[in-house]
C-alpha cells in the first residue's frame, strides 16, 4: 500500500478498508479510543433509564450533571479539585496493574503518607518552606511506598492475594493512624474532633495562581505522564509488562520479578503517599480523621476506566471527579438523594469492566482482520 | 410638523403591559422580594436515624418557611469537598446562608470559605467559633447529654441486672460527659447500676457497632445506649438480642423496635430560626449559641412501648428538674472511676462552666477508660 492508503497490491476482490483501519494496529488504537467512550454512552443510558424508573426527568438530570461538573468555570474548578487526589491515588493502582496485580489500597497509603506529612511538618517548623516541602513530601511518598511495598513483597515471597492484603492492610493503617491520632500524637486543643497539631503555615502549599485548585493537581498529572513514559519508554515499564504478559516466561528470560513486583507496588505507594501530602499541606493543615476520605475506591475505578494506562488516568480522575463535583447539584436540584451519583459511578465501573470483552471483537477489528 | 401628544404603538403595548402585571400581580410585582436561599450539608445521610437526621428535621422546618427556598446535600465528606459545596452553592443557587452541620467542616473548611464570601453568612454546628474569626461565621451546640441523664433514669427503671452498655464513638469530652450523665442519671434509681463502654473508633462503623451491641449481650447487660452518628443499627441488633435500647439525636421509635426505651435529642431549629432572621435583617448576632434543656435546645424523644408508667413519671420528673435547675447532674461528691475525687462533697457545676466543659474523666461505676 502506498502513503495514501490505495491499494497498490494489485489484489482485486478485497473489500476496501477505511483509512482509519488500515492495519491491525490501527485498529487496536481506535477500539482504545472508541470502546471507553461507548461503554460511558451504554452507561448513560442504563442510568437515564434508572432515572426514569425513580421518576426523574434523564435529560434534565444529564443538564445538571454537566452544569455541575463543567458548566462554568467554577464547575470545572470544582471538578478539577476533587480530580487532583484521584490521579495520584489512581497510580496506586495503574503501577502494579502493568505486572498484573490489583492493589485497591491505596487508601492506607494516603493515611500513613499524610501522617508522615504531617508529624516532618511539626518538626521542622521554623525550616525555609522549601525544605521543609521537600522533606514532607519526601517522606510521606516513602511512607507510603514502604506500605504499599510490603503488599507486594507478601505476594512475591508468601503468595498473598495483593487485593485482599491491601484492602486488610487499609483497616490496619485506619487503627494505627486513629490510636496514633488520637493518643500518643493527639493535640489537647483540639478535643472533640482529634488532630496532630497544627503544622507550620509556611508549609501550606497554596493553590495554583488565578484559580483555587491546589498544586496536587499539577502534580497529579504531572505523575501520569511522568509515569506513562516509564511504563512505555523504559527497560523498567518493559520488564514490568513483560511479567503482566506471563511470570513465568519473565523469570525464565532472567527478569528480577520479585524485585519488579516490589518496585511497581512501592512506587504506586509512593504517589498515594503524596496524595496524603497534599491533603495535609494544601487542605488539612494537620492530620486528623478527615484525611481518611475514600479516595482509594474511586482512584481504582479510576485506573480501570483508564484500562490502567497512565496517560488515560487524567481524563478519567476528571471524569469521575465531574460526577463528583456534580452529586451536589442534582442533590439539590432533583431532590435524588447522594446515592445516586454512586449509581452512575457504579453503573460505569459494571459496563467499563463488560467493555473490557468486547476489545477484538468489534466490527473495526473484524474488518482490519478481513485484510489479512 | 407638529409633535403628536398621542402615544406610539410602541409606548401603548408598553404601558398596557405595565398595567396587566400590575392588575395580576399588584405593585409589588415591580419589587418582588426573592425568597432568601439556605443551604444545609450533611456529613451522613438525612435519614441516618440520628445526627444528620436531626440537622435535617431543622432544615425542614426552616425550608417551610414563605420566604426560604432550601437546598440540602448529604453525605459531604469533611475534605476540600465540602469547601467545594458551599461554593457551589453559592455560586450557582445563589445560597445566602449557610449550615454546614458537621463538626470537621469548620477548621479549616467553613472559615476559609467565609473569608471568601463576606456577604453570606455561615452557621456551623460545633460550637467553635474563636475570637478573631471571620464576622459572617456562628455556630452553636447542644449539650444533648442531659437528656442522656434522663435516659439513665428510664433506663435504671426498666434493668434488671443493673448494668449497662455505651457503644461510643471516640473518648472525647462531648461523649464522656453522655456516658457519666447516663450513669449519674441511672444511680438516682439504682445506686449499684454500672456501665461498660466500648468504643468504635469512628462515628459511622455499623459493623463495629453491631459487634459492640453483641458482646455487650454476651456480658449480661440488659440496656444499650449510644453515642454515635446513626443509631440504627444498635438499636436494632440489641432488639434481636432481647435487650433494651436507648437512643441519641433523633428518634428511633419508628424502627418497630419493641426494646426502645427513650432517645436523648436535640432541637436544632430555633437556634438556626435566630441566625437565619438575624442574617435577614443584616444585624450583628451571638457568635456562640451553646445550650441545653433550660433554653429547650434539648429534650428527649416519645417513650417506647415497653417502658412502664413508673419509668415515664420518673423520668419526666428528672427533665423538670434539669429544666428548672434545681437538679444539677454534677454534684459532690463524685470519683472517676480510677478513685480520683473529681468534685468534693458540696460542690457542684452547673452546664456553661468551663469545668464541664473539660470533663475528660469518667464516674465511677463505668467499666472503660477515658481514652484509647
Amino acid at each position: 500500500m502506498d502513503a495514501f492508503g490505495a491499494r497498490t497490491d494489485g489484489l482485486a476482490g478485497r473489500r476496501r478498508r477505511p483509512f482509519l483501519i488500515r492495519s491491525a494496529a490501527n485498529a487496536a488504537l481506535a477500539e482504545a479510543i472508541l470502546i471507553p467512550i461507548a461503554a460511558v454512552g451504554v452507561a448513560f443510558v442504563l442510568f437515564g433509564l434508572f432515572l426514569a424508573v425513580v421518576g426523574s426527568p434523564p435529560l434534565e438530570v444529564f443538564s445538571s450533571i454537566y452544569r455541575g461538573a463543567f458548566g462554568t468555570w467554577f464547575s470545572w474548578q470544582n471538578t478539577l479539585v476533587r480530580a487532583a487526589p484521584l490521579m495520584l491515588v489512581a497510580l496506586c493502582t495503574t503501577i502494579p496493574a502493568q505486572l498484573g496485580l490489583v492493589v485497591i489500597g491505596g487508601d492506607g497509603a494516603v493515611l500513613l503518607g499524610g501522617l508522615m506529612a504531617a508529624l516532618c511538618g511539626l518538626v521542622l517548623a521554623g525550616a525555609p518552606a522549601a525544605v521543609g516541602l521537600a522533606v514532607m513530601a519526601a517522606c510521606a511518598a516513602v511512607v507510603g511506598a514502604g506500605w504499599i511495598g510490603l503488599v507486594g513483597a507478601l505476594r512475591h515471597y508468601r503468595g498473598v492475594n495483593e487485593t485482599i492484603s491491601s484492602l486488610l492492610f487499609t483497616y490496619l493503617a485506619v487503627s494505627v493512624f486513629r490510636h496514633l491520632v488520637q493518643g500518643p500524637l493527639r493535640d489537647p486543643e483540639t478535643q472533640n474532633y482529634p488532630g496532630t497539631y497544627p503544622i507550620d503555615p509556611a508549609f501550606a502549599i497554596g493553590e495554583i495562581p488565578s484559580t483555587n485548585i491546589h498544586w496536587g493537581l499539577a502534580a497529579g498529572i504531572v505523575a501520569c505522564i511522568a509515569i506513562w513514559i516509564v511504563i512505555k519508554r523504559t527497560p523498567f515499564g518493559q520488564a514490568m509488562r513483560v511479567v503482566g504478559g506471563n511470570p513465568r516466561a519473565a523469570r525464565i528470560a532472567g527478569l528480577p520479578v520479585g524485585l519488579l513486583t516490589v518496585a511497581a507496588c512501592a512506587l504506586g505507594g509512593a504517589f498515594a503517599g503524596l496524595a496524603g501530602f497534599f491533603e495535609v499541606s494544601a487542605v488539612i493543615g494537620r492530620a486528623n480523621s478527615a484525611l481518611y476520605a475514600h479516595y482509594g475506591l474511586s482512584a481504582v475505578l479510576v485506573s480501570f476506566v483508564a484500562r490502567h494506562n497512565a496517560a488515560a488516568v487524567i481524563p478519567a480522575a476528571i471524569a469521575v471527579g465531574g460526577i463528583r463535583a456534580a452529586g451536589g447539584l442534582v442533590q439539590r436540584a432533583h431532590g435524588l438523594p447522594d446515592a445516586t451519583v454512586m449509581v452512575f459511578e457504579g453503573i460505569v465501573f459494571l459496563v467499563v469492566l463488560w467493555s473490557a470483552s468486547w476489545y477484538g471483537r468489534t466490527p473495526l477489528s473484524r474488518m482490519a482482520a478481513d485484510g489479512k | 410638523m407638529t409633535k403628536s401628544l398621542a402615544l406610539t404603538r410602541r409606548q401603548f403595548i408598553q404601558s398596557a403591559f405595565a398595567s396587566a402585571i400590575v392588575a395580576r400581580y399588584g405593585i409589588g410585582a415591580l419589587h418582588a422580594e426573592e425568597p432568601i436561599t439556605v443551604g444545609f450539608l450533611y456529613v451522613g445521610a438525612k435519614d441516618d436515624y440520628g445526627y444528620n437526621q436531626s440537622h435535617a428535621e431543622s432544615a425542614k422546618i426552616i425550608g417551610e418557611l414563605p420566604y426560604v427556598r432550601l437546598i440540602e446535600e448529604e453525605r459531604v465528606p469533611e475534605t476540600v469537598e465540602v469547601q467545594k459545596s458551599m461554593q457551589s452553592m453559592i455560586e450557582l443557587d445563589g445560597a445566602k446562608v449557610l449550615f454546614p452541620t458537621s463538626y470537621g467542616y469548620y477548621d479549616p473548611h467553613v472559615l476559609a470559605v467565609a473569608e471568601q464570601y463576606p456577604d453570606v453568612t455561615f452557621f456551623h454546628c460545633g460550637g467553635l467559633y474563636e475570637e478573631g474569626q471571620p464576622a459572617n461565621v456562628g455556630t452553636y451546640w447542644a449539650t444533648v447529654d442531659q437528656a442522656q441523664y434522663v435516659s439513665g433514669v428510664t433506663a435504671a427503671h426498666m434493668t434488671k441486672t443493673g448494668k449497662f452498655g455505651m457503644v461510643s464513638a471516640v473518648p472525647i469530652p462531648d461523649i464522656l460527659r453522655a456516658v457519666n450523665s447516663f450513669l449519674l442519671g441511672a444511680r438516682t434509681v439504682r445506686p449499684d447500676a454500672t456501665m461498660q463502654i466500648i468504643y468504635t473508633g469512628d462515628w459511622n462503623v455499623p459493623v463495629k457497632e453491631a459487634e459492640a451491641v453483641n458482646s455487650l449481650a454476651d456480658q449480661g447487660i440488659d440496656v444499650v445506649g449510644c453515642e454515635v452518628d446513626s443509631p440504627k443499627v444498635i438499636v436494632e441488633t440489641a432488639d434481636k438480642r432481647g435487650l433494651y435500647s436507648c437512643g441519641v439525636y433523633a428518634s428511633q421509635a419508628g424502627l418497630g423496635a419493641e426494646g426502645f426505651l427513650v432517645s436523648a435529642i436535640p432541637t436544632w431549629a430555633p437556634i438556626c430560626q435566630y441566625f437565619l432572621d438575624k442574617s435577614i435583617a443584616k444585624e450583628p448576632f451571638e457568635h456562640t449559641i451553646i445550650g441545653g434543656m433550660a433554653e429547650g435546645y434539648v429534650g428527649n424523644s416519645e417513650f417506647g412501648p415497653a417502658v412502664s408508667d413508673e419509668a415515664k413519671a420518673a423520668a419526666m420528673a428528672a427533665a423538670e428538674g434539669l429544666k428548672s435547675g434545681t437538679t444539677k447532674i454534677y454534684q459532690g461528691p463524685l470519683k472517676d472511676n480510677e478513685g480520683n475525687v473529681r468534685i468534693a462533697d458540696g460542690e457542684s457545676y452547673s452546664y456553661g462552666d468551663p469545668f464541664i466543659d473539660g470533663i475528660d474523666w469518667l464516674v465511677e461505676g463505668v467499666t472503660g477508660s477515658s481514652s484509647i
